[in-house]
């Protein structure tokens, strides 16, 4: 928010009349300001370069007023005064006119065709017989420098030029030339420079080295002459010395050049309605004409006053005040709106100055007459919307799980999201480029280098900065990480961990492994190998080896736990031993009863925007080879689909933790962009086509996931090789044997160890969709998934309800090689007749 | 597995480092005098007339003093039964050395006696333990001599017939307790042979208190198992607490400040019947942080100075089409009532990702979405989560804080209705005087700064930002024309610093927290 210092007794006497600070500040923030500061010259000079520097200083009193960003017409003393009279009903509101010169031609800014590389644009005018007094001039000059730092974005949009016309004589030129071509004495120099001596010269000057790179790699630098060939300005940068205006300056010559023709137009309008007041025909501005390479003139300033239309009921029913046309017209004239009803029902005509650019709507008079209505007269009311509440089922979550870790001994904490590189890779004995981390282009410090990929840095290091606090530490927190993930619109998404570590003279595991089975607990998740959780050893840099293991549930990883590497304890600065847990907290969300929240937006327009750099350098895709048939199914499926979609639900690839050929086979069996809903498959889908340039170099596969075409069956056409068959008829003898061939091959391919064989007895409950499901047939579905490992037992209905029954089915699985997901997805793929497959019981034989 | 239970037998013992404390509330089962030694007291106390001391008394009663001192405190502890008033007195004592000196006679005495007529060779003496110190004394009183050209090294020999060991019979004066008799000259004389010692002596004066009696009763420290399963608490009398000292701190977690004042933020919202939006993406592209919300391409909030954008994932890659193509043209050209902007709107810059800078853009996600829906329901939503500025940092501002945002969606919202929702919402906070700037925000039109009177400071503090969303914002995303949508915000961080009284935000986000602060932060009520 820019901040306008005005004298305080200059003020008042352009008010007419005097207020208390209490008053003034009130007044302020009725109409929208806000009166930052009451200080003086002395004060600010005292305050940043010490007493004895200010000691010749003024003392009057100096007010610092907060004015809104997009109100260019309050940001010097002349338009703040105009405003507040207006607003107070003192002064009407000026008329602002564009005059021709008195006898003569008007000055005429040419532009040439070389602009077009550097700064095209280029608007002027004329502020003819102005006074300036010693207040007047410094205000002049104080508003091209709020201009020049709020609207012109630091000069790069526009840049203001004033001129003493009667030093230079038009028609004026501006073109683009070769730094080295352009030559002149620059504002308070004594020589001359060329253009790139002035770049040098400037390099440390603090006020217009901000300004240099504006042009600095340009070919060719803007600059205006006049027809004598005196060089006028250097925009962005400079003006010449020849053309400065002083305290005796007459008439005024003022250009705007600019990258952006529109703000070009407003800054013009700004600087002449603002100070046209001290013309000697007040509010007039001489015109000016702009000729183009092409040959087209235009007339500046454009001073336009624009009209709409607007009924009084708009702004009462927008507002939620009942006034009357007659009324909402006066409130917006006292906005310099001047407004007056049509005497066609309700209308309102309301005429918009050139000083009003951030009136561009209904609404900003809509807001205008609510100001001067005054905000805090309209009546408060309670909206009538009806709603029920819901909780973001991850939140609720998190938050029920929050106060159950505290009430489990461990304190909470709460780290930054942004770290440096060296905290989630290097302090933890990992890779930057394992992590999946996002990287920021602009960081102030190391601080901000990347977004975490992993909570315990921070843990580890708030432990660092309370190492004097008693042991033990045991600190959790809960809080999202960020990962690269190809699927998102963005490219990454968020992540909610779940981290906590144990800090004493001991390592502790047990009390962090205490804690994972606390947590499971309430988690409502089982101890046990399957559908429970378990751990297993596993190899992790960041941990002591042999004392870091794996979390899993439901046999899909979840996270780590383990007493921290030595190493990493060091470089977070501790000196005692430290175990540690971290996991993902978004596999337990379940089924809420919530509606599933997300801020993905539907993209269900199908095109998709062309970006010509990428698109261009990708080849066409491979043609599709002739199979569909996976191991996940018939990609040509829907139930295909689905079980791979489920098969990804946590992993990134097919095989392994890399991308490889599997993943490449497995995508050219899709034969089309697989549908939103199945928003795993289709994240691994795009992610795995942005390898397609690269896709030769991919590892090779491990397993054989696509299945190669079945020779022609000898009783139908039918070549459908469909694993877990939605087919409506039972599956030919055949093509049960060549399934049952290939997962016993999958699944022989999937043990990596011949172990000991472990066996398992299961227990499913098969539900149908309804009462009229034929069970029998359902159960000879379920008995018909053979597999190597898997032996089935008894079975039995058990009623539910509504007289639907389920199918109670027992059966003995070598661990091995049939996985109760397997299992569940070979029967959930008669989904003619079943409508789940849940695990009634799970017995390690 | 045989590994994992190695280590798990190893953790089973480890040691525990959790500090043992027992009860300070509790007198403790520690030095009870025994009832025989109490009672022997009383009855001297109550033989004596206006009291005895304590030294006196265990001289009396053959018991170490220490003793009688506990017996003084216990019978203390049962309430008037005596009163002791604490003395000091300082006397003289007889070291270890100084009592061996009395029973076997000074060093020099007993090397003198040591040898024979004939005399003792030097190598012999200096065997005896106390031979160096006695030789030397010994030679200096003139009661030895040494004859060193003696065949077979040097001879020691009596020169004088009898001695007198005055150090014995001085130590032996104090032993007595007649100290008195000598000098101070002669005692500190012996106190640097280490023979004496003065001591400072702690004593009792005992007299009868207001409910003296000369037989006590054993008085309990806890209640007991037994004693309730016998009943014999009935009977017996229990020591008092002493509710002075401080209880022992519960082995327990804690939660964070500020996290507890996010709780009551959401428990706010959802009381109010507000739906929790789904904050979960920090990474968002520049189209639904910015343009979306009709903020400019030039607009400084969109500057490097302000804002982290991204190099890795640099650009965004998917967005509704249509939707953005109704964006671009209202920045752009206007349309929908509006000027627009008139400037060459770029998808590039649209593209680039960024950390938001706002849940806004969460909420204008949200609002698209709504928009989609084959009919408009009205909706209520908020979100409290991180957002991201590349800013200048101070006390009171960091790289990333929590903003917490309302939004209400519904046909014919006024501004008022703004202020009463505003309203109801500070309330619930405890702020009840509220009042409001006219502002300016690029996304909403009205917009106010809501301030609110500090009872403290005696002034108005901006307390939140709010405002109706723009039609160019909600228009394109193809919402009703006579859908209003209000919204408010304000930071986390400031309101918790306000509440727990933190003047660093330092100390309370992130790994500089003073976890001392987090231990002994009250739990969080906001409206009190």
């Amino acid at each position: 928010m820019p901040t306008v210092g005005v004298k305080r007794d200059f003020l008042f006497n352009a008010l007419g009349r005097t207020y208390t600070d209490e008053e003034f500040d009130e007044l302020c923030f009725e109409f929208g300001l806000e009166l930052d500061e009451i200080t003086s010259e002395k004060e600010i000079i005292s305050r940043e370069q010490g007493d004895s520097k200010a000691s010749g200083a003024s003392d009057l009193i100096l007010y610092k007023i907060d004015v809104p960003a997009n109100r260019y017409d309050l940001l010097c003393l002349e338009g703040l005064v105009r405003g507040l009279q207006v607003f107070k009903n003192k002064l009407e509101a000026p008329r602002y006119r564009r005059v021709s010169p008195d006898g003569g031609e008007p000055q005429r800014l040419i532009i040439t065709k070389e602009t077009a590389a550097v700064r095209p644009h280029a608007v002027a005018a004329v502020l003819r017989n102005i006074t300036f007094t010693q207040e007047r001039y410094d205000s002049f000059i104080e508003l091209q420098e709020k201009l020049h730092q709020n609207i012109c974005r630091k000069r790069s949009l526009v840049a203001i030029g004033t001129h003493d016309l009667d030093t230079i004589s038009g028609p004026f030129t501006y073109t683009a030339k070769a730094p080295g071509d352009i030559c002149f004495r620059p504002l308070n120099q004594t020589k001359e420079y060329t253009a790139t001596q002035l770049m040098s010269l400037y390099k440390t000057d603090s006020h217009l080295r901000h300004y240099l790179p504006i042009i600095e790699d340009k070919l060719v630098y803007p600059v205006i002459y006049d027809s004598n060939g005196v060089v006028l300005s250097m925009p962005p940068i400079i003006n010449g010395d020849h053309s400065k205006i002083s305290l005796q300056t007459k008439n005024v010559f003022i250009e705007c050049t600019a990258t952006d023709l529109t703000k070009a137009k407003i800054v013009l309008d700004m600087m002449v309605t603002m100070f046209s007041e001290y013309c000697a025909q007040p509010f007039t501005v001489e015109q000016a004409e702009v000729v183009y390479p092409d040959g087209k003139t235009c007339v500046y300033p454009e001073l336009a006053y624009r009209k709409e239309k607007l009924s009084g009921e708009f702004i009462n029913r927008k507002v939620g005040i009942r006034e009357s046309t007659d009324r909402i017209a006066q409130l917006l004239t006292r906005m310099c709106l001047l407004s007056q009803p049509t005497g066609v029902g309700d209308e309102i005509e309301v005429e918009i100055p050139p000083t009003r650019p951030d009136v561009i709507h209904a609404c900003d008079i809509m807001e205008d007459a609510a100001i001067a209505y005054g905000f805090n007269n309209i009546t408060r009311t309670t909206p009538r919307t009806y709603t029920v509440a819901n909780q973001f089922p991850l939140n609720k979550l998190t938050e029920l799980l929050r106060q159950d870790l505290a009430a489990a001994g461990f304190t909470e904490a709460l780290n930054f999201a942004l770290c440096s590189q060296e905290d989630i890779a290097d302090k933890l004995g990992k890779k930057i480029s394992e992590t999946r981390a996002i990287h920021i282009s602009n960081p102030k410090t190391a601080e901000f280098q990347v977004a975490r990929t992993t909570v315990l840095p921070g843990l580890l290091k708030t432990v660092a900065a309370n190492r004097k606090m008693p042991l033990p530490l045991k600190l959790f927190e809960i809080s999202d990480v960020v990962l690269k993930d190809e699927s998102k619109d963005v490219g990454a998404r968020n992540s909610r961990r779940f981290c906590a570590i144990y800090y004493n003279k001991t390592p502790g595991f047990e009390v962090i492994h205490g804690l994972l089975d606390r947590t499971m607990q309430l988690l409502d998740v089982k101890p046990a190998r399957g559908e429970g959780y378990h751990i297993q050893a596993a190899d992790d840099s960041t941990f002591f080896p042999g004392r870091c293991a794996e979390i899993f549930v439901g046999r899909k990883s979840v996270g780590r736990l383990g007493v921290l590497h030595p190493d990493v304890v060091s470089r977070f600065e501790l000196t005692m031993p430290c175990s540690a847990l971290e996991m993902d907290v978004e596999p337990f969300l379940g089924f809420t009863a919530e509606v599933l929240l997300t801020h993905d937006v539907p993209m269900q327009e199908t095109f998709k925007h062309q970006f010509p750099a990428r698109s261009q350098s990708r080849p066409a895709l491979p043609s599709r080879p002739p199979t569909t048939k996976t191991v996940f199914g018939d990609m040509s499926s829907q139930a295909g689909l689905e079980a791979l979609d489920g098969f990804l639900a946590d992993r990134s690839y097919v095989e392994g933790f890399t991308a490889s050929q599997a993943d490449a086979a497995v995508f050219d069996a899709i034969p089309s962009p697989p549908p939103p809903a199945f928003c795993h498959l289709r994240r691994w889908w795009s992610h795995i086509k942005s390898f397609q340039t690269e896709r030769a170099r991919l590892p090779p596969a491990k397993s054989q996931f696509v299945l190669p075409p079945a020779p022609p069956a000898s009783d139908a056409g039918e070549d459908d090789v469909d694993l877990f068959g939605s087919d409506d008829e039972e599956e030919s003898t055949e093509a049960a044997r060549i399934r049952e061939q290939r997962l016993a091959d999958y699944a022989a391919k999937k043990s990596k160890k011949p172990a000991l064989v472990a066996k398992s007895s299961i227990l499913l409950d098969v539900k149908p969709w309804d009462d009229e499901t034929d069970m029998a047939k359902l159960e000879e579905c379920v008995r018909s998934v053979v597999m190597e490992g898997l032996l089935w037992g008894q079975a039995k209905l058990v009623p539910v309800g509504y007289g639907i029954r389920k199918l109670q089915i027992g059966c003995v699985v070598e661990d091995e090689k049939v996985g109760t997901d397997l299992l569940e997805e070979a029967i959930t793929a008669f989904e003619e007749y079943v409508q789940s497959v849940d695990v009634a019981a799970f017995n390690k034989i | 597995m045989a590994d994992v239970l190695a280590r798990r037998s190893c953790g089973l013992g480890h040691v525990r480092f959790e500090k043992t404390t027992s009860h300070p509330a509790s007198i403790g089962a520690s030095s009870m005098a025994d009832t025989g030694v109490l009672e022997a007291l009383l009855q001297r106390v109550e033989k004596a007339d206006g009291g005895v001391d304590s030294l006196a008394a265990a001289a009396g009663l053959g018991v170490d003093h220490q003793v009688i001192v506990g017996a003084v405190k216990s019978l203390q502890a049962l309430g008037d039964v005596i009163s002791a008033e604490l003395r000091s007195s300082k006397h003289w004592e007889l070291t270890e050395e100084g009592t061996e000196t009395a029973e076997q006679g000074s060093h020099e005495a007993r090397v003198f006696s040591s040898i024979p007529a004939e005399g003792l060779p030097q190598a012999e003496l200096m065997k005896l333990s106390f031979g160096k110190i006695g030789f030397s004394k010994a030679m200096s009183n003139n009661w030895i001599r040494v004859d060193k050209s003696h065949e077979g090294g040097p001879r020691i020999f009596r020169t004088v017939e009898s001695i007198q060991d005055q150090v014995r019979e001085k130590l032996l004066l104090v032993k007595r307790g007649d100290a008195a008799q000598l000098d101070e000259k002669e005692k500190n004389e012996l106190k640097k042979r280490k023979l004496l010692a003065e001591v400072t002596v702690k004593s009792y004066w005992i007299a009868k208190g207001s409910s003296f009696s000369t037989t006590i009763t054993k008085q309990e420290t806890e209640l007991t198992p037994e004693m309730i399963a016998t009943g014999s608490w009935k009977e017996k009398k229990f020591k008092p607490y002493n509710f002075e000292a401080m209880g022992v701190a519960p082995d327990c977690g804690h939660l964070h400040p500020l996290m507890k004042v996010r709780t009551q933020f959401r428990q706010i919202f959802l009381e109010m019947g507000f739906s929790e939006m789904p904050t979960n993406n920090f990474i968002e592209s520049s189209f639904w942080n910015f343009d979306s919300l009709f903020q400019p391409q030039q607009h400084p909030a969109r500057d490097q100075h302000d804002t982290f954008f991204l190099s890795d994932p640099a650009l965004a890659q998917e967005f509704p089409p249509e939707y953005l193509e109704r964006v671009k043209k209202v920045h752009s050209e206007g349309g929908y009532g509006s000027q627009g902007y008139k400037y060459d709107w770029k998808i590039e810059e649209a593209r680039k990702n960024i950390l938001r800078t706002h849940t806004t853009a969460v909420s204008a996600r949200m609002l698209y979405k709504l928009a989609q829906q084959e009919k408009f329901t009205p909706v209520k939503y908020f979100s409290i989560d991180r957002v991201f500025r590349n800013e200048t940092l101070d006390a009171t501002h960091l790289a990333e804080f929590h903003q917490i945002e309302g939004v209400v969606a519904d046909y014919g919202l006024t501004l008022g209705d703004l202020m009463g929702v505003l309203h109801q919402f500070f309330t619930k906070l405890g702020i009840t005087k509220l009042r409001f700037k006219p502002a300016y925000n690029p996304y909403t039109e009205p917009s106010m700064e809501v301030f609110s009177y500090h009872e403290g400071l005696k002034k108005w503090v901006e307390v939140g930002n709010s405002g109706v969303f723009r039609p160019e914002m909600l228009l394109p995303m193809g919402l009703p024309e006579d859908v209003s949508v209000i919204a408010w915000g304000l930071s986390l961080e400031r309101p918790t610093m306000i509440k727990y009284g933190i003047n660093n935000i330092r100390e309370l986000v992130g790994h500089k927290v003073n976890l001392q602060m987090v231990y002994d932060s009250p739990i969080c009520r906001l409206d009190s």
